[in-house]
C-alpha cells in the first residue's frame, strides 16, 4: 500500500525560517490528497520535501512504509510534476516522456511502446515527434503528465499543477485530471493556492499556515465547518460571515442586534465568542418569522450568476447572504436572516478555534 | 509642411550622411585596395586584379601567422568556455561558502586588471617561467585575462535557467552526471556558443599580449604579424598588407554575424578590454 | 551476468541526506567545477596585480646587473615618478584622450545615433549601425592600419579630401588623430547602450511631450535625460576605464613624435620594453591599476544603487 506517512517533519531554511513546522500526516494509498494554504505558508516546501528536494531538519517521512527521509529523490519512488512543468527544450515530447526510463536504462524499444501507450492515455496522439515549445499550454501539461506517469512512481506529487492555464482551460484540465486520477489510482498529493480547486478535486485536503497544519479533512468538512476562523476566511468563494457575539441562554447566541440558534453546548451563557455562519447557509425572508433572528435592511446585492450575494446591514454591521437570483431583494428593504443551529459555528474569540462540539450536518 | 519643418529634415539627413561618412570612409580601402593592381594607401577605384591576393598566399609568413592565430585563439576559446562554463554553472547552483565576495572580487577584476596596466608583471613572470615565445603561454594570458568575464556572463545565463529542469530529472532518478550531460549541457548550449565566439573574436584581435610575448616571427599571430608589416614600411609590402587585413578581418565579421543571426545577441557591453 | 546469483544486499538509508542544490552537484564537487578557472584567474590576473606592488619598490631591469639581483628601493620610484615630466605628460595626453575620444566623442556620438536612429527608416538603421559596428568589431591592428592609409601624407583619404596633399597629420596632430580615431572605434558601445536605454523611456511620456510642442532638445532634456542619467554615468565611467588602458594609440603612432602622443600605456610599455626599466614601469602600472580600482567601485556602487 503505497500511502505517504509523515510524522513530525520540519524543514528549516538556512535563514532560520521554519518552512514546515512539525507536521504530522497520513496519506492514504491512491487517495487524491491537497495542500492548501496562502503563498509562503509552506505547502510546496512540503512537497519538496516528500520529493526530497528539499532536506528535512527534523522528522521522518516514509513512502510505502519505507523510511525515505534521508534517500536521493531520484530513489524515493515517487514522480513530480513542477509548476512550470520543467519539459525539457530540446528533447521531442516522446524524449520526454521516456527520459525516466532511459535514465534507468530501459531499452530503446519499450521505451518507445510506454510513450506510445501512455501519450495515447492523455490524448497526446501525433505530438510525440513535437518539442514543448511548438505545444499549447495544456498539452504541456499533459506531456508533464505523462512523463510522470511513465516513470511508474509509487507517488504522484503535483505542484499548482493548474496555475499556469488559462481560466477556461483550467476547469477542463480539472475535470481531466480528477478522471485520470481515479482511472489510474495513484496515490497523489498536490499544492493549490486556489480553495476551489482543492475542493473540487481532492479527497482529503490538508489546510496549512505558517508551516502548521489548521485542519484536515474531506472538502466537505473542511467547508461545513472550518475548525479555526483561519480555515473559515480561506475557504470558499464567498467569506464567511465572523461576528462577536456572546452565549444566550436557550441555544442561540446574540448577534448584531439579534439572535441565531446555535448548539452551545459546555460554553457558559453569557460568554464572549467569534459567531461564523456561510452567507449559502443563512436564510433571507421578508416579514416576521418565528424563532431566533436578525433584522436588518438590505444595502447592496452582488449578482453572482445564478444567485445574489445581498449585504445587509444589522445593527451597525454587514452580514452576507446569498440568495437565489429571484429572490433578490431591493435595496433598502427591510428582511430578517434566520439560519439552522448546525450551520452556525462558534469560535474562541481569543484562539479562533472552533467550541462546543455540536454535530455534524447531514450530507 | 512648413519652411522649418523642411530645414531641419534636410539638416537631419546631412547629419545623418556625415555621421555614415565617418564610420565608411576609413573603411573604403580595405574594400578597394586588396583588388587593386597598384595598391597604395589612398582609396581609388581598383584596376581589377587577384594578383595580391596570390601574392599574400605565397608569403612566407602570412598565411603561417593565420594558424598561429588560429592555433591561439582556438585554444583560448576552448578553454575559457570549458572553464567558465564549470565555475559558472557551480557558482549558480551551488550555495558555495563566500560565493557572493567571490563574485563581486571577479567583476572587479575584470575591469581592474587590464592588459596595459599589467603587462610588466606578466612579461616578467612568462619570462621567468619561460614561456617568452611560446604560443600556448600566449593562450594561458588570455584565458586568464577573459575568464573572469566568461564566467560572469555564464552565470547570468544559467540563474535565468529554470531549476526545475535539474530537479525534475533528479526526481527521476538521473545522476549528477546524466543531469549535466543529458539536461544541463543542451540546455546551456546557446550560452556556451556565445561565450566560444566572444572569447575566439576576443582573442582574434588581441595584439598586446603576443607582442610582448611572442618574439620569433614565424610564431607571430596575424595581429602582430600586421604590426611587423607596418614596422618594415615601405612599398614593399603593399599588395600583401591590403589582402592580409582583409582575410585577417573575415572570421571575425563571420562569427559575429552568425551569432548575431542564431541567437540575435549583440557583443556583451562590459567585457570588451 | 550468469555468475550473478546472489541479489545485491539491500543498500541502508544513507547517513548524509541527499545535496541540497538541484543537480546533487555537493559542495566538494563544486568547488573542484570553480578551481580550475580560479586557478588560472589567480596565476594569470591577481598574481600579476599583487607581483606590481613588489616589482614596483624594485630597481628590477630588463638587463644588467639590476636584472639578475635587483634590489629593494622603497619608494623612489614614485618619488621618481612625481618629478618625471614624461610621466606628467603621458597623465595629461591620457586625460585628453579620455576626455576627448571617450567622455565628449563616444558619448556624445553614440547618444546622438541612438536618438536618430530610433525613428529612422530601417533601411537606413541597419546600414547605419552596422557601419558603427563594422568599426567596433574588426581587429586593432587592422583598424590601426586604416587610419594610418587615412592618414598618409602623400597618398592618403584625408589628404585626398581636403586637398592638403603633404599633410602629415599624424606627425603635426597625433592627439586630434588619435581622438579621432578611438571615436571611431568605440562609440559603437555607446550607441547600443543608449538604444537598450532610449527602449526603457515610457513611450506615452514621449508622447505627451510632442503633445505639449516641446522641441526635440527640451524632450531630450527634460524627458529623457531623468530616465537615462544612470546609464549616462556608468557608459561615462565604462569608456573612460577602457581609453585610459587602450593600447592601440601605439599603433598609430608609438607615442611619437617626441613623446606628443605617449598616453600613460604606451609610456608604460616604452619605459619597460624600449627603456628597460621594469621597476619603475611597474610603479605607473600600479598607479594605474589604482586608478582603475577607484573608477570600477564607483561603477559598480552606481550599478548597486540602480539594481
Amino acid at each position: 500500500m503505497a500511502g505517504i506517512d509523515i510524522e513530525g517533519l520540519a524543514t528549516v531554511y538556512p535563514n532560520g525560517v521554519r518552512a514546515v513546522d512539525g507536521l504530522d500526516l497520513t496519506v492514504a494509498h491512491g487517495e487524491f490528497f491537497a495542500l492548501l494554504g496562502p503563498s509562503g505558508c509552506g505547502k510546496t516546501t512540503l512537497l519538496r520535501t516528500i520529493a526530497g528536494l528539499e532536506p528535512a531538519s527534523e522528522g521522518t517521512v516514509r513512502i510505502d512504509s519505507a523510511d525515505v527521509t534521508r534517500l536521493e529523490p531520484g530513489k524515493r519512488g515517487v514522480a513530480m510534476v513542477f509548476q512550470d512543468y520543467a519539459l525539457f527544450p530540446h528533447m521531442t515530447v516522446s524524449e520526454n516522456i521516456t527520459y525516466p526510463l532511459k535514465v534507468r536504462r530501459v531499452a530503446p524499444a519499450t521505451r518507445t511502446a510506454v510513450a506510445e501507450r501512455t501519450s495515447g492515455e492523455l490524448s497526446l496522439q501525433g505530438l510525440l515527434e513535437r518539442r514543448p515549445g511548438q505545444l499549447s499550454g495544456g498539452q504541456q501539461q499533459r506531456v508533464a503528465l505523462a512523463r510522470a506517469i511513465a516513470s511508474k512512481g509509487k507517488v504522484l506529487l503535483l505542484d499548482e499543477p493548474l496555475s499556469n492555464l488559462d481560466a477556461r482551460l483550467r476547469l477542463e484540465a480539472r475535470t481531466f485530471l480528477k478522471k485520470l486520477q481515479k482511472d489510474l489510482g495513484i496515490t497523489t498529493v498536490f499544492v493549490t493556492h486556489d480553495q476551489a480547486e482543492a475542493l473540487a478535486l481532492a479527497d482529503r485536503i490538508a489546510v496549512m499556515q505558517s508551516g502548521k497544519l489548521r485542519q484536515l479533512g474531506s472538502p466537505r468538512e473542511v467547508f461545513a465547518r472550518p475548525a479555526n476562523t483561519f480555515v473559515a476566511n480561506f475557504i470558499g468563494s464567498t467569506p464567511m460571515n465572523l461576528l462577536t457575539g456572546s452565549v444566550a441562554s436557550g441555544g442561540s447566541v446574540s448577534i448584531a442586534g439579534g439572535s441565531l440558534p446555535a448548539a452551545t453546548g459546555s460554553v457558559p451563557v453569557g460568554a464572549e465568542v467569534t459567531v461564523g455562519v456561510r452567507p449559502e447557509y443563512l436564510t433571507l425572508s421578508i416579514g416576521d418569522v418565528s424563532g431566533p433572528s436578525i433584522r436588518g435592511s438590505v444595502v447592496v446585492a452582488e449578482n453572482l450568476g445564478t444567485q445574489s450575494l445581498v449585504s445587509v446591514e444589522c445593527d451597525g454591521t454587514l452580514i452576507g447572504v446569498t440568495v437565489p437570483e429571484e429572490d433578490e431583494p431591493d435595496p433598502g428593504a427591510t428582511v430578517v436572516l434566520t439560519a439552522s443551529e448546525s450551520r452556525v459555528l462558534l469560535y474562541d474569540k481569543e484562539s479562533g478555534e472552533l467550541l462546543a462540539r455540536q454535530p455534524a450536518p447531514v450530507g | 509642411m512648413t519652411p522649418a519643418y523642411v530645414v531641419r529634415r534636410i539638416g537631419f539627413y546631412v547629419l545623418i550622411c556625415a555621421i555614415t561618412l565617418f564610420f565608411a570612409v576609413p573603411m573604403l580601402w580595405l574594400a578597394s585596395a586588396p583588388f587593386d593592381a597598384s595598391p597604395g594607401l589612398g582609396v581609388h577605384w581598383p584596376d581589377w586584379t587577384l594578383d595580391n591576393f596570390r601574392e599574400t598566399l605565397a608569403h612566407p609568413y602570412a598565411m603561417h601567422s593565420m594558424v598561429n592565430s588560429l592555433l591561439i585563439c582556438v585554444t583560448t576559446a576552448v578553454a575559457v568556455t570549458a572553464f567558465a562554463a564549470l565555475a559558472s554553472y557551480a557558482l549558480s547552483r551551488v550555495r558555495l561558502p563566500g560565493r557572493d565576495a567571490l563574485l563581486y572580487g571577479l567583476l572587479l577584476l575584470s575591469s581592474v586588471v587590464t592588459g596595459t596596466a599589467a603587462m610588466v608583471p606578466i612579461f616578467v613572470m612568462m619570462f621567468q617561467l619561460g614561456l617568452i615565445d611560446s604560443r600556448f603561454g600566449v593562450a594561458l594570458v588570455m584565458t586568464g585575462g577573459l575568464l573572469p568575464a566568461a564566467i560572469f556572463i555564464l552565470k547570468d545565463f544559467v540563474d535565468a535557467v529554470p531549476k526545475s529542469y535539474e530537479e525534475s530529472a533528479r526526481v527521476f532518478g538521473a545522476s549528477t552526471g546524466q543531469i549535466l550531460r543529458d539536461v544541463v549541457l543542451p540546455v546551456a548550449r546557446p550560452g556556451l556558443a556565445t561565450i566560444l565566439v566572444w572569447a575566439f573574436v576576443n582573442s582574434w584581435g588581441n595584439f598586446l599580449v603576443p607582442f610582448l610575448l611572442i618574439r620569433s616571427i614565424e610564431k607571430q599571430p596575424g595581429a602582430v604579424l600586421l604590426q611587423t608589416f607596418t614596422d618594415e614600411g615601405g612599398s614593399a609590402n603593399l599588395s600583401v598588407i591590403p589582402v592580409f587585413s582583409l582575410l585577417f578581418s573575415i572570421p571575425v565579421v563571420v562569427l559575429y554575424l552568425l551569432v548575431n543571426s542564431r541567437y540575435g545577441f549583440r557583443f556583451h557591453g562590459g567585457i570588451k578590454s | 551476468m550468469a555468475t550473478t546469483t546472489e541479489p545485491a544486499p539491500v543498500q541502508p538509508a544513507r547517513v548524509r541526506g541527499p545535496a541540497q542544490d538541484v543537480a546533487g552537484l555537493g559542495i566538494s564537487r563544486a568547488l573542484g567545477f570553480v578551481a580550475p578557472a580560479l586557478l588560472l584567474i589567480g596565476a594569470f590576473l591577481v598574481f600579476p596585480a599583487v607581483w606590481t606592488i613588489y616589482i614596483g619598490i624594485t630597481n628590477y631591469r630588463l638587463t644588467g646587473v639590476e636584472a639578475v639581483s635587483p634590489s629593494i628601493v622603497g619608494l623612489s620610484n614614485y618619488t621618481k615618478a612625481l618629478n618625471d615630466a614624461l610621466f606628467h605628460n603621458a597623465l595629461w595626453l591620457t586625460c585628453l584622450f579620455v576626455l576627448g575620444s571617450a567622455v565628449i566623442g563616444q558619448n556624445i556620438l553614440g547618444f546622438a545615433l541612438a536618438w536618430t536612429m530610433r525613428r529612422a527608416r530601417p533601411a537606413v538603421r541597419r546600414t547605419v549601425e552596422a557601419l558603427v559596428l563594422l568599426a567596433w568589431i574588426l581587429p586593432s591592428t587592422v583598424v590601426a592600419y586604416l587610419w594610418i592609409a587615412f592618414f598618409d601624407r602623400d597618398t592618403g583619404t584625408l589628404n585626398s579630401i581636403l586637398g592638403t596633399q603633404g599633410t602629415a597629420w599624424l606627425i603635426d596632430y597625433p592627439m586630434v588623430c588619435l581622438v579621432l580615431f578611438n571615436t571611431w572605434r568605440g562609440t559603437a558601445f555607446s550607441m547600443m547602450l543608449y538604444s537598450s536605454a532610449l527602449q526603457a523611456v515610457p513611450p506615452s511620456q514621449l508622447e505627451s511631450a510632442r503633445m505639449f510642442g516641446a522641441s526635440g532638445w527640451q524632450t531630450v532634456r527634460d524627458v529623457v535625460f531623468p530616465h537615462i542619467r544612470g546609464h549616462v554615468l556608468t557608459n561615462t565611467l565604462l569608456i573612460s576605464l577602457w581609453t585610459a588602458n587602450d593600447f592601440s594609440p601605439f599603433l598609430l603612432t608609438k607615442g611619437g613624435p617626441n613623446h606628443e602622443s605617449e598616453t600613460v600605456p604606451v609610456y608604460i610599455y616604452n619605459v619597460a620594453l624600449q627603456g628597460g626599466e621594469l621597476g619603475y614601469s611597474s610603479a605607473i602600472s600600479f598607479l594605474l591599476l589604482i586608478a582603475n580600482l577607484l573608477v570600477a567601485l564607483l561603477y559598480l556602487r552606481l550599478l548597486r544603487r540602480r539594481s
